[in-house]
């Protein structure tokens, strides 16, 4: 392979090796929204080593708030990578077999081109005049980085709840590059409950006063509380109800009595507080904004005349799509339908819902069942695609 | 029954498998821990798909490589486009349907052919404890009491036949075999023995 020669990026804070290389100088990418955007900033990551063939690289896509370390030390939290009990060596996604690439997505905030950078033509951080994303426009800057690396055709891309959307969207757009495909958690279209959940997230950002009507950057200031309470909210909907009452119960947070006030007297209530505090120092609020958006945005079968199956037509793709029980955010009805617009052009589809009281966070969990599963189908496919064994 | 083209497998499957030809395209429905499914994709380069009731079912099929989903016959077979298989086979599956003409009918709609196998309710054994005992049969095939049976549409080899008429489906093949598998008969040959001495029968059908 020809040897790639991006940019090193935060081996100077820390001790990681992420890349990132600027994409789409002379041919702009063309957004949903009409605008073209050129000179795009991706920031990715990558493990293992691509075979001669280049038949062995799997495009790991990363869910709203996660970024490109799947599996090493994050850069800033010092915690390990957030799908490092799923992909290293070794584990379900073999790095010793398989050349795994993430890329942190356009509208990011770790690397990637996004509101918080600076806008070339003015000088200032973007913030709200950065163009509106959708997931389709995410794949079109991740198709361009496969690009860059030489690669023809993903041997299987994988990804949950927002990554599981960017995963059917490339199945749909880039049929003949993806090998095989895993949407986990996920749903072809964003609900209405969803939806509903994100703007009470949108609008306590907003809310915020030092969110300055985006322009925080420029005014030195970050609106912290209002990010801080987005995430509390979000967070509740990644869990479950007995997965709560298993964590916290009723129990009180350091004291023995309710204390008639409003500080945090329930374990549960500082632990969110803690999640909402943890997560501003890593994530900006514009980027907040905007990737929400792209998820409620999501219909792939608005593409297709409003048949999802439309979307699958001819497609030679392995699926395997996995539901969780008690995830209620994206709930089995609707991966489920994705399986239903698979079978209805035929393709080759499988389909399994995982028990799990964990709710929606049980695809980044210790899920036996689910790794013990998707390797098998893995395995499957790579047999198929004339791989070596593991 | 010898088996030159791989590992064994049960009597009845492999008498299904006979029926199949290579490399072409199957759906098997209620495909269990995929054992047929297996061997049809291992030795006979099917592109074979599967549809299981059970998560443990499934769990097993696809962390052995197959292309399995979770999913119901009674509801999940009206997504297929037409003869988007070759051969779709429902093995002893039929009695446990909520109305196994309409699935029939589905089957044969989804597949160019289809392969059911079903236990006979008039076999000598069962109409033994019927007439006899006066009870509701319970065997090693059939091992359930009545109150706790998932199979509601039991019906006999001559049944079947008589419903494929009505429906106007063609028989290509139908073979009964005996407990153990140990005597296969040609249905059409041996109407009456088929539906005394046979456990269970195999129907290759053509829509």
């Amino acid at each position: 392979m020809a040897e790639i020669h991006d940019k090193k990026t935060f081996d100077k804070e820390a001790n990681t090796h992420g890349f990132q290389v600027s994409l789409a100088h002379d041919e702009p990418v063309r957004l949903d929204c009409g605008v073209d955007l050129r000179d795009i900033n991706v920031a990715y990551q990558t493990y293992g080593r691509l075979n001669a063939e280049k038949s062995n690289a799997v495009l790991i896509c990363h869910a709203l708030t996660g970024d490109h370390f799947v599996t090493d030390t994050h850069p800033v939290t010092g915690k390990p990578g957030w799908w490092s009990k799923l992909v290293g060596p070794g584990k379900t996604i073999d790095t010793n077999r398989f050349y795994v690439i993430c890329s942190n997505i356009l509208g990011g905030c770790m690397g990637t081109t996004g509101p918080k950078d600076i806008n070339l033509e003015t000088g200032r951080p973007w913030g709200l005049d950065f163009p509106g994303v959708t997931i389709a426009d995410m794949v079109s800057v991740q198709a361009r980085l496969i690009d860059h690396l030489g690669i023809d055709q993903l041997f299987a891309t994988l990804g949950g709840s927002m990554g599981g959307m960017q995963v059917l969207e490339w199945a749909a757009k880039f049929s003949e590059r993806v090998f095989a495909a895993v949407p986990i958690a996920t749903a072809a279209r964003h609900s209405s409950q969803n939806i509903a959940f994100h703007e009470v997230g949108r609008q306590a950002i907003v809310a915020d006063p030092d969110w300055c009507g985006g322009n925080y950057i420029s005014q030195d200031k970050r609106p912290h509380r209002g990010l801080a309470v987005a995430r509390m909210a979000a967070h509740i909907t990644y869990l479950s109800q007995p997965a709560l009452h298993r964590k916290f119960g009723r129990k009180l947070q350091e004291r023995d009595a309710i204390s008639y006030g409003f500080d945090a007297d329930f374990q549960v209530e500082s632990y969110l507080r803690h999640q909402g505090i943890t997560f501003v120092d890593r994530f900006d609020a514009n980027s907040y904004l905007y990737t929400t958006r792209a998820m409620d945005y999501f219909d792939l079968s608005s593409d297709y005349n409003g048949v999802l199956a439309n979307a699958f037509k001819g497609t030679k793709t392995r699926f395997c799509v996995f539901s969780f029980t008690s995830d209620w955010l994206f709930p089995t009805e609707g991966n489920r339908e994705i399986v239903h617009a698979l079978n209805a052009v035929a393709a080759n589809v499988s389909f399994v819902e995982i028990e799990s009281d964990k709710g929606h966070d049980a695809f980044l969990l210790d899920e036996p069942e689910f790794f013990r599963v998707l390797s098998g189908f893995i395995d499957g496919a790579a047999e198929l695609r004339g791989l070596p064994r593991r | 029954m010898s088996n030159i083209e791989g590992k064994a497998i049960r009597v009845d499957l492999q008498i299904i498998a006979n029926m199949i030809a290579p490399d072409t395209r199957l759906l098997d429905v209620g495909c269990g821990s995929g054992i047929l499914l297996d061997y049809l994709v291992r030795y006979k380069n099917v592109d074979g798909r599967g549809i299981e009731l059970s998560t443990q079912g499934v769990n097993a099929c696809v962390s052995n490589g197959l292309s399995v989903i979770q999913g119901d016959a009674n509801i999940d077979l009206v997504d297929y486009p037409d003869y988007a298989f070759d051969y779709v086979v429902l093995s002893q599956t039929l009695q446990a349907m909520d109305n196994p003409r309409v699935v029939l009918e589905q089957l044969l709609r989804i597949g160019r052919r289809a392969i059911i196998s079903f236990p006979n309710f008039a076999h000598w054994r069962v109409r033994y404890q019927v007439a006899i005992n006066g009870c509701m049969p319970v065997s090693a095939t059939l091992p359930y009491q009545w109150y706790e049976t998932p199979n509601i549409h039991f019906c006999t080899i001559k049944d079947f036949a008589v419903l494929c008429k009505e429906m106007g489906i063609m028989v290509e093949r139908s073979v009964s075999l005996d407990s153990n598998g140990s005597a296969v008969r040609q249905v059409n040959f041996a109407p009456f023995l088929s539906n005394l001495f046979g456990e269970q029968a195999v129907f290759l059908l053509k829509g």
